[in-house]
């Protein structure tokens, strides 16, 4: 089961929801790791919206589990990529040629959906157009508030900046434009006082 | 009047000080002898003579040295300013603002000649005479609200207003309470207040959202917010907060009197005319606790404020380890009379302290 329920916390946190079809010309699909199993049960309620899907999937740690089962639902593009920077003049690309109505799903880890939802912003496409689904990893993309690095794929709290190097806790205040939440020296008022790390959400 | 600037730092040596005028005119937050929340909006229509209410962008003996103190902090950290694309119209209505103010307000210091597009703008205490056409960005030294708000006292955030949101696409951010500009440009009223405790389920935001929405031309509102501030240290910002945090550790019952300081936010809000965008000028004031106590009433009330605020607003404000050490130095100056109503000072009517 790669799906969670996220606690409850503050506004600008992002909240996820449950892919859903939509009417439309066009849908652009992105997605990453486990995210392949909502795109796969997006197909499965509505088997038409594949022959007008565009779908940039990166599998990152579950290899070929999923790409051959996406292959099949016969997209009418499909792209397996190795990251998501490898994929984004593919997606700028995608997005210079878009149109009104265009329909955007976006499922998989906060860092993917974020990154993605932020290009998709800047491209001009409403918010109301793009739906997010989060599936497998709780990781999350962090920016270093002091030295403005981001650390990728953070699991515990606190980390150390993979930047600068100080020891960071995890906030959950989240800027859309950087697709980050923010961490915070943990240590500032006590130097070397840091807290064992616990993975989040646990 | 003229005032005397001071030469002064908030910083290193902290050779920062409010003179027994500066003290006189601060703008004590406190209406009451408790601190909740509220939607504590008023409209900006000056205030007594010599008050920082009285003019629409107060300057005031620290002018120089803050102007100075900014200009180092933008050249270690220029994303302290920064505007999104679609904000540049809203800076040359915030130039043109702060420029017809301050030249109405203090035309002593500022001067204002405008022909046409063909502006002049002399800034005496800065020693500035720039000539300029108005509009038309290759024309000054920065774009133009980076270029008005390195002469203007406070912060600046610049809010585009759409969707029945206000969201902080631009801003000049280097005296603030914690919180990033970098981080937080581009976020909407609710997104950039989400770490603020309490405040959102009282419904606070949304009420101030509505008022803030329905800001028209010329009608400028205020508040006051404050926070404590250990040293008089202007950036107080999340990007140094490696740096300064320790500062909070210093404070012992021997210095607090010279090192604490309560820091008042003179926020206020004014539509612009031609962007529709809305500018929330956020301007720090400083002061000791051994100055704030000067003034009997004043010393009476912070003490009964900071003994009974909630502890939720202590940690978020960030003096929550401080707090018994702030009681012990105040409760000597609280002597249980009661006291009079209103922020003013009052040094005429009120008693001095009877103990």
């Amino acid at each position: 089961m790669s799906r969670i329920q996220f606690p409850k916390s503050i506004a600008s946190r992002p909240v996820y929801g449950i892919l859903a079809p939509r009417p439309g010309k066009a849908h652009l699909m992105i997605a990453d790791a486990e995210g392949a199993e909502a795109l796969l049960d997006l197909a499965a309620q509505d088997a038409g919206l594949m022959a007008r899907a565009h779908i940039l999937y990166i599998p990152r740690a579950t290899g070929e589990a999923y790409t051959e089962r996406l292959r099949a639902l016969n997209p009418a593009q499909l792209y397996v990529g190795p990251s998501f920077d490898a994929a984004l003049p593919r997606l700028r690309r995608v997005l210079s040629d878009a149109h009104m109505g265009l329909q955007v799903y976006l499922a998989g880890t906060e860092g993917l959906m974020g990154r993605a939802a932020a290009e998709v912003a800047a491209a001009g496409i409403p918010y109301g157009a793009v739906q997010t689904e989060h599936r497998g990893s709780l990781a999350r993309r962090m920016q270093c508030v002091h030295c403005k690095g981001i650390t990728e794929d953070v699991t515990t709290d606190p980390f150390v900046c993979s930047h600068c190097g100080l020891n960071l806790f995890v906030r959950d205040h989240y800027s859309r434009r950087l697709a980050a939440f923010q961490g915070v020296c943990i240590d500032a008022e006590d130097p070397g006082n840091i807290p064992e790390p616990v993975e989040l959400y646990k | 009047m003229t005032i005397q600037f001071n030469d002064e730092t908030f910083r290193g040596d902290y050779s920062f000080r409010n003179s027994p005028w500066a003290i006189k005119r601060f703008p004590f937050p406190f209406h009451e002898d408790s601190y909740m929340y509220s939607v504590n909006m008023e409209q900006h229509r000056g205030g007594p003579a010599g008050s920082v209410f009285e003019k629409r962008f107060d300057v005031d003996e620290h002018y120089v040295s803050e102007m100075r103190d900014r200009a180092l902090v933008l050249a270690e950290d220029p994303l302290r300013c920064q505007s999104l694309p679609h904000m540049t119209l809203a800076g040359w209505d915030l130039l043109e603002l702060i420029m017809v103010s301050k030249s109405e307000d203090y035309p002593d210091l500022f001067e204002l000649h405008r022909d046409g597009d063909r502006w002049r703008w002399v800034n005496k205490p800065l020693g500035i005479d720039d000539t300029f056409t108005f509009m038309d960005e290759t024309t000054l030294p920065y774009g133009p609200l980076e270029y008005i708000t390195r002469q203007t006292q406070g912060d600046f955030a610049v809010l585009d207003q759409r969707d029945d949101n206000l969201w902080m696409d631009a801003g000049m951010v280097t005296t603030q309470a914690d919180w990033s500009l970098d981080f937080d440009i581009g976020m909407n009223f609710f997104e950039w207040h989400a770490p603020v405790p309490l405040a959102h389920e009282m419904g606070i935001f949304k009420r101030a959202l509505k008022f803030l929405m329905n800001v028209q031309q010329g009608a400028p509102a205020r508040r006051l917010n404050w926070t404590m501030t250990v040293n008089p240290l202007l950036d107080t910002s999340p990007e140094n907060y490696h740096k300064w945090g320790i500062q909070k550790t210093e404070l012992t019952a021997e210095n607090i009197g010279a090192k604490q300081h309560l820091r008042v936010e003179l926020q206020t809000f004014y539509r612009l005319p031609r962007s529709n965008a809305l500018v929330f000028p956020i301007r720090c004031y400083l002061i000791a606790f051994q100055d704030i106590v000067t003034v009997p009433k004043w010393g009476r009330r912070l003490h009964r404020v900071i003994r009974d605020l909630p502890e939720e607003l202590a940690t978020y404000k960030g003096f929550i380890a401080n707090r018994p050490l702030m009681i012990d130095y105040l409760s000597r100056y609280d002597d249980g009379l009661p006291t009079s109503p209103g922020v003013w000072a009052d040094l005429e009517t009120e008693p001095p302290l009877q103990k």
